[in-house]
This record gives C-alpha cells, structure tokens and sequence, in this order.
C-alpha cells in the first residue's frame, strides 16, 4: 500500500482586511478586520445576527465581500478556485452535517476521497482521524450516522475536517447541540485531537464560531467579539476580563458570568 | 429573480414548441396531400360509443372492402366532439352521425327545422361552410331522443306524451344519461319547453340507467327511438307532442380530405342511401344489444339482405347465459391482447414523463421561486378531466395513439417532477450543505448526496404517475386508442356488465401490479442507513 502523501505540514495563517458584505441591501459586516497567527486558535462570539457565520464563510468562498480582502495564508481567496480551497480547509457544521447514506468511516474520509485518494487510501487517512477523536475505527468505521450518540456524531466531523489535513479547521458552532456533559467531552476531544497534530508537527489553524464564551476561554488563543457586523474587540480571553474594550464587552463577559 | 423568470418563460416557450410539432406531425401524418388513385390509402371509418353507431359503421367498413377498398376501424370514439373535431382535422374520414346532434350540440343552430329535409339541407350547408365536413345523403331513419317508462308507470299515471309527463312531473324521479343531462337539445331545453320539473334527475351511463328503471329507483329515463334495449326492456316512449325534439336523420358525415381523396369511396356510401327504415335498424340494434352478437355479424347479414354485399362474418354471440367467470374465460385472448396493448401506453407515457419530469424537478430544486408557480400551474392542470383533455387534443393531433401518449405523459409529469423536486429539496439538506462547504462540486453533490437520498422520493412520485397512468389509459378507447377502455366503452354502451368488467378488472389488478413493484423498487432504492 502506497504511503498517503505528508499533508501540507504548514498551517496558513487568517486575515480578513476590511471585509464588508451585504445581503441584498443589507450590511452584514462592516469593515471588518481579522488576524489569525497560524497555529492558533481564534473564537467569534457575539449575538445570533453579529455576523459570525458570515465572516467564517468568507474564508471557503461560500461568502463572497463586496469589499476588502480576505487571505488564506498568502493567497487571496478571491484568486483561488473554491472547490480546490473547500477541500484545504476542514469545515464543521453545526449540525455535524453528516452524509446519512455513508458509513462514519466514509464520511471522515470524504476529503481525501474527493482529491482523488483511492478508497484504501482514504479509509486509512479516515482511521487515522477518527482515532484522533477518540472513536474507535474498527468498531465506529461501519456505522452509519444514525447508528451514533449526538456526541460521537460530532466527532466523526471534526474527524473529518481534520481528514483535510491541510491544517486549517473552521467550525460553525461544533458542539453547540450538545448537553453540557457531552459538549464538554467533545470539547477536550477535539482539543486534545490539536494539541497531538502540534506535538506531530502539524498545527492546526482554527476559527470557531459559538455562543458559549466559556467555550472560547477553553479552545481559543483569541476571542473576537462581533457585534451588528462590527469587531468590538479582539484579544486573548484574559484580557478581555481585565480591560473591556467596551461596555458591551463587559455587558456580555457578564452575563456569560450570571448564565453559569 | 428576473433571469429566473426569464429561464422559466424560456422553458414553457420550448415545451410549447414541442407539442407544437409534435401536434403539426401528427395531424399531418394521416393525410397525403396529392390526389390518390383508387384505393390508395386505407378509408379511416370511425364511431361513437353506443350500439347503433357500430353497427352503422361496420356497415360503412363493410361495403367499402366489399368494392376492394382497405379500412381501418377506429370504433368508439368518445361522444360528439371527439367524433367531429376528428372528421373537420381529417383524422377520420367517415363515421355515422345524426342531423340534429349535429345541429344543436356542435352548430348551436337552436332554430326549428320544418322537417327532416329542412334539418338536413340546413346542417349539410353550415357543417361544409364552417367545419369543411360533407354529409353524405341520409340512410333512411331517424333515430330521435326519446323518453321512456315502464308499462306498469305509464298505465298508473296515464302517460302517453311528454305533456302528460309534465302534468305529474314533481312525483316523477329521472335518470339520464351524462350527455343528455347537458345538451341544449337534452334534458335543460326539453325541460323549457314543456314545462317540465322533475321531482329529481340523476346522471347514469347507459348500463346501469336500463337497471335503474327496471328497479324502480327511477321512473323515467332517456332513450333513443331505434334502441335496441328499449325493445328488449318492452318501454313505452313518450310522444314528443310539442316537436321539441328536431329529426334526427342518420348519415355518413366525412371528412374534405376523404371526399377529395377518394371520390370513388364517397361515392360507395351513397348506395346505402334511403335503404335503412326505422323498423329495420331498430331489428339491427336487438341483434346486438339484446342477442349479443358482434356488429360485424350483424352488419354482414344486413348488407346481404339489401343485397349490397355477400359477405359472411363468424357470428359468436357474446354467451347471453354463461356467468362473468365463464364470459371472462372464453374472452381471455382479447382481453389479454388489450391489457398488453394498455401496459405499452400507459409505460411507454411513464418513461416520456420521466425523462421530461425528473430533468424538470432537479432543474427545479434549485429555482424555488419558479418551482411555486410552475408546480401550481401544473397542479391546476391536473385537475382537468382525462376527457376534458382528450378532446381538445384530438382537434390538434387527430385520433389513435399519439393524443392518448400525450394526455398520459401530462397526466404523468406533475407527479413525477412534484416527487423530484420535493426530494431533491428536502432529503439531505445539511448534508447537502456540508458537502458544497468540503469541496464537492454541485454536481457531485447532486449525484452523491441530494440524489441517492431523493431517490425514494422519486420513485414514489414515478409510482404515483404509473397508477394514476394506468387508470387514466382507460379513456383512451375514447380517441381510438385502444387498451381495456375499449371493453369498458363498448360494456358501458351495449349496457353489458360482463363487458365492463372484463375491462374494468384486468385495470384495476393492472394498477394494484404496477403499484406494487414500484412500492418494491422505492424499498429497494432506499439508501443504507437512512
């Protein structure tokens, strides 16, 4: 059997420049600007209508802004083909978004398969990602969707994006289904699923779209909070406690604090 | 939106075009243009879906191979309209029609005629100056509408004219048949002219209306003077006192393309001019209804009586005694042969529908704005009557196979692309989504995503399609297409049910088969793990 080629071991860094997009006449986001070093972990929070989704979007083309840039590494996705960008970069629905006619194993290997991997290939690459999440491939492999828990359901999708592995993972709520219990073993999953990639020299690069900022704190390096299409404030979750940017920061660190 | 609409409107102009050619070809296809020599082109004789008229039209077919010329029967074609539109498109060179139907129900001439000769004179000149249709010279009768009762009703109310009817009509209830329930020259304008309010009147195709006299469940009901049933049920017909009713003299009514083509032809009906009375057709008519023999027996005898022809024609009488088992046995060739000839229309339409429908609903899928009104619109369609539907194509594409084909294949497409699209939109969605966001083309995400997850969905909406198909096939006896509609159309006119349900039940166990291997094939195409 053929050795699946390394995958690209160098994580591209986000940026967004004054990203603006509209939805009919709509502004959805507002000269927005974001950094992401790469390797780390940057988490979106803010109301349902801050514009989130929107941004996270932007960076597989399934978002196109009517002004500013938005740089995947080097490259301005706007010069990229998007199908051949999609399959670089790992993609976690809310909803997991399985395929339900496929088997877990199938579905975790979707990527490789779709950049032309043979089927043993792209079992293996699938293996190799479900264990990274902790499920077991000779016994999960052959399930199919329906036959998993909501929780492991979550984490045959993470296995997936991560089956890229082209080091770059965004995540649109991930485990926001989820009952406290099982969101938080998916959380240290999917965690630890990095922290391994790191230690074999394959940084992950993540942007994490959620409501939970207790979640951010655990999983991001930065917390940007959106608010009406604009950045209120981007910094590490500490100092977003000491020095709140805004009364709306503060407002929303509080009744994150009330909530739990 | 505007470039959707814009698509939409592209399409229906393309779908348009296609039945328009599609209904130029066909109406071209059974006339040759160029003037053929004698007997070069097989005469087209057609007739309506009651006792007389195939008997008439037999005889036509008769003494026209009798003087070596080829015919091609197309018996029982769905009431009036469907007969006459096919004679003014050419479709149908000749078949045996009536002066006063025509005048009232298709020239609304509402004018009363003096006379036969006076009806006769006025419908042959309106028929060839508005539709270009010749009426050959009249047979001899006249084969008036009629009502009738029982002896035992007439006696006990004293009734001998459609007067005396009137005088007790609120007691009286009626049972008609469909057509003579809406014809002005029916039921509403006798009811106008005499006065005449019945107590209740019931729409009844003609083999249960015999019945439901002879019951009692109702005590009077439309008839025509030459019936044959009227002899064998002994009835008493009422006199038309006030001359509602006008002659109603029975001539070949044919076609410009026939007279001009084949002169020769026309010229062979004549001889049947002035040699059939009342009393000679009403003997004809008993033949067939009451003895139960085929009218090509019956025609063959009586062109030997007149000495017009020697032809001699197998007579098997349909078993007057033998039970519906028996009778079915005994007919098993034809109608095996029918119920064939019904799967190949009915599944021929299905596989048009399909490769039109299915294309339609994934084009749909993706275009919802588009899809609310071209669905609606097709849901409309829909509920147009099968005859309904029928009849107006037949002025376009003429009679036989392809106005049938078509009728079922747009029967067929709102189920099969309402099925497709439902599918192709709902079964999946997130999944749908996730895979665009991981790379899939759409196209592959139509094929391994929306469509194996749809394809139960459309296989339910192909399995709509084939049963609604195979119900539908039925009328296409009514345009000459053939199938078991045939046997049901000639039951319901010789008033058989032993006839009527040698068509009717090989149907209905047609659609319970064809439901239930869809039913399996939906099970089968069931993706794993959904």
């Amino acid at each position: 059997m053929p050795a699946p080629p390394a995958p690209d071991p160098s994580a591209p860094a986000l940026r967004a420049e004054d990203v603006t997009v509209r939805f009919g006449g709509q502004l959805v986001l507002d000269r927005v600007s974001l950094d992401v070093p790469a390797g780390t972990c940057a988490a979106l929070v803010g109301e349902s209508g801050a514009g989130k989704t929107t941004l996270l979007r932007c960076f597989n083309a399934l978002v196109v802004p009517a002004e500013g840039r938005v740089l995947v590494g080097v490259a301005d996705v706007r010069t990229l083909d998007p199908v051949a960008l999609r399959r670089r970069v790992g993609y976690v629905p809310q909803d997991g978004g399985l395929l339900p006619h496929w088997t877990a194993r199938r579905n975790a290997g979707l990527v490789p398969a779709l950049l032309g991997a043979p089927r043993p290939e792209a079992d293996a690459r699938a293996d190799a990602a479900l264990a990274l999440v902790a499920l077991d491939p000779a016994t999960f492999g052959p399930r199919y969707p329906h036959q998993l828990s909501g929780g492991q359901r979550q984490r045959v999708a993470v296995a997936r994006a991560l089956a890229a592995g082209a080091g770059l993972v965004l995540m649109d709520e991930p485990f926001g289904a989820l009952d406290a219990i099982t969101r938080a073993d998916a959380q240290a999953v999917y965690a630890d699923a990095r922290a391994d990639r790191a230690a074999a020299g394959q940084p992950v690069t993540a942007l994490l779209v959620t409501h939970d900022l207790r979640e951010a704190r655990r999983l991001a390096d930065q917390v940007v909070v959106l608010r009406a299409g604009r950045v209120e404030q981007a910094a590490p979750f500490a100092e977003l406690v000491a020095r709140p940017a805004t009364a709306y920061v503060a407002r929303l660190l509080e009744r994150a604090a009330l909530a739990g | 939106m505007r470039a959707e609409v814009r698509r939409a409107l592209a399409f229906v102009v393309v779908l348009a075009g296609a039945l328009a050619w599609a209904a130029a070809r066909g109406a071209a296809q059974p006339r040759p243009r160029a003037a053929a020599p004698l007997g070069a082109r097989p005469v087209v004789v057609a007739s309506k879906p009651f006792g007389e008229s195939y008997v008439l039209a037999e005889l036509f077919a008769q003494v026209l191979e009798a003087r070596g010329y080829a015919v091609v029967r197309r018996p029982g074609l769905g009431a009036t309209q469907v007969a006459y539109a096919a004679v003014r498109a050419g479709a149908v060179d000749v078949y045996p029609e009536y002066t006063g139907t025509v005048l009232r129900a298709v020239l609304a001439d509402s004018a009363p005629a003096r006379d036969a000769r006076d009806a006769f004179a006025r419908v042959a000149r309106q028929s060839r100056a508005r539709d270009g249709v010749h009426w050959l010279p009249p047979l001899g009768f006249e084969n008036r509408f009629a009502l009738a009762v029982t002896p035992a009703t007439a006696r006990r109310l004293r009734l001998r004219t459609v007067s005396d009817l009137a005088r007790v009509a609120p007691g009286v209830r009626g049972a008609f048949s469909s057509d003579f329930l809406g014809r002005a020259d029916g039921l509403p304008g006798l009811a106008a002219a005499y006065g005449l309010r019945l107590a209740a009147a019931r729409p009844l195709a003609p083999a249960v209306k015999y019945a439901a006299l002879q019951s009692g469940a109702a005590d009077v009901i439309d008839a025509y003077t030459t019936d044959g049933l009227v002899a064998r049920y002994g009835l008493v017909l009422l006199d038309d006192d006030r001359r509602f009713f006008p002659p109603y003299e029975a001539a070949p009514l044919a076609s410009a393309a026939f007279v001009r083509d084949l002169p020769g032809a026309a010229l062979t009906l004549t001889e049947l001019a002035g040699r059939l009375d009342e009393g000679t057709m009403r003997a004809l008519n008993r033949r067939q209804e009451v003895d139960g023999e085929p009218a090509a027996a019956v025609a063959a005898d009586a062109l030997r009586a007149l000495g017009l022809a020697d032809n001699r024609v197998r007579a098997t009488p349909r078993p007057a005694r033998a039970g519906w088992a028996g009778y079915f046995w005994s007919e098993r060739g034809a109608v095996a042969r029918r119920a064939l000839r019904h799967l190949a229309l009915a599944g021929g339409a299905l596989v048009a529908a399909c490769a039109f429908g299915i294309p339609l609903g994934i084009w749909l899928a993706a275009r919802p704005r588009v899809a609310a009104v071209a669905l609606g619109g097709a849901g409309a369609f829909q509920s147009v009557p099968g005859i309904a539907l029928l009849a107006a194509l037949v002025p376009l594409v003429g009679v036989g196979t392809l106005p049938a084909f078509l009728a079922l294949v747009l029967y067929g497409l709102y189920p099969v692309a309402r099925g497709t699209y439902a599918g192709v939109r709902d079964a999946g969605a997130p999944a749908a989504a996730a895979a665009l966001a991981l790379g899939m083309t759409p196209g592959q995400v139509l094929r391994q995503v929306r469509l194996p997850l749809a394809a139960p969905a459309v296989v339910g909406g192909v399995r709509t399609a084939a049963v609604l198909g195979v119900g539908t096939a039925t009328l296409a006896a009514f345009v000459g297409a053939g199938g078991l509609g045939e046997t049901i159309a000639s039951g319901l006119a010789l008033a058989d049910t032993r006839l009527v349900l040698a068509g009717a039940l090989p149907a209905a166990a047609l659609a319970l088969a064809v439901d239930g291997l869809l039913a399996l094939v939906e099970r089968a195409v069931r993706p794993p793990g959904v």
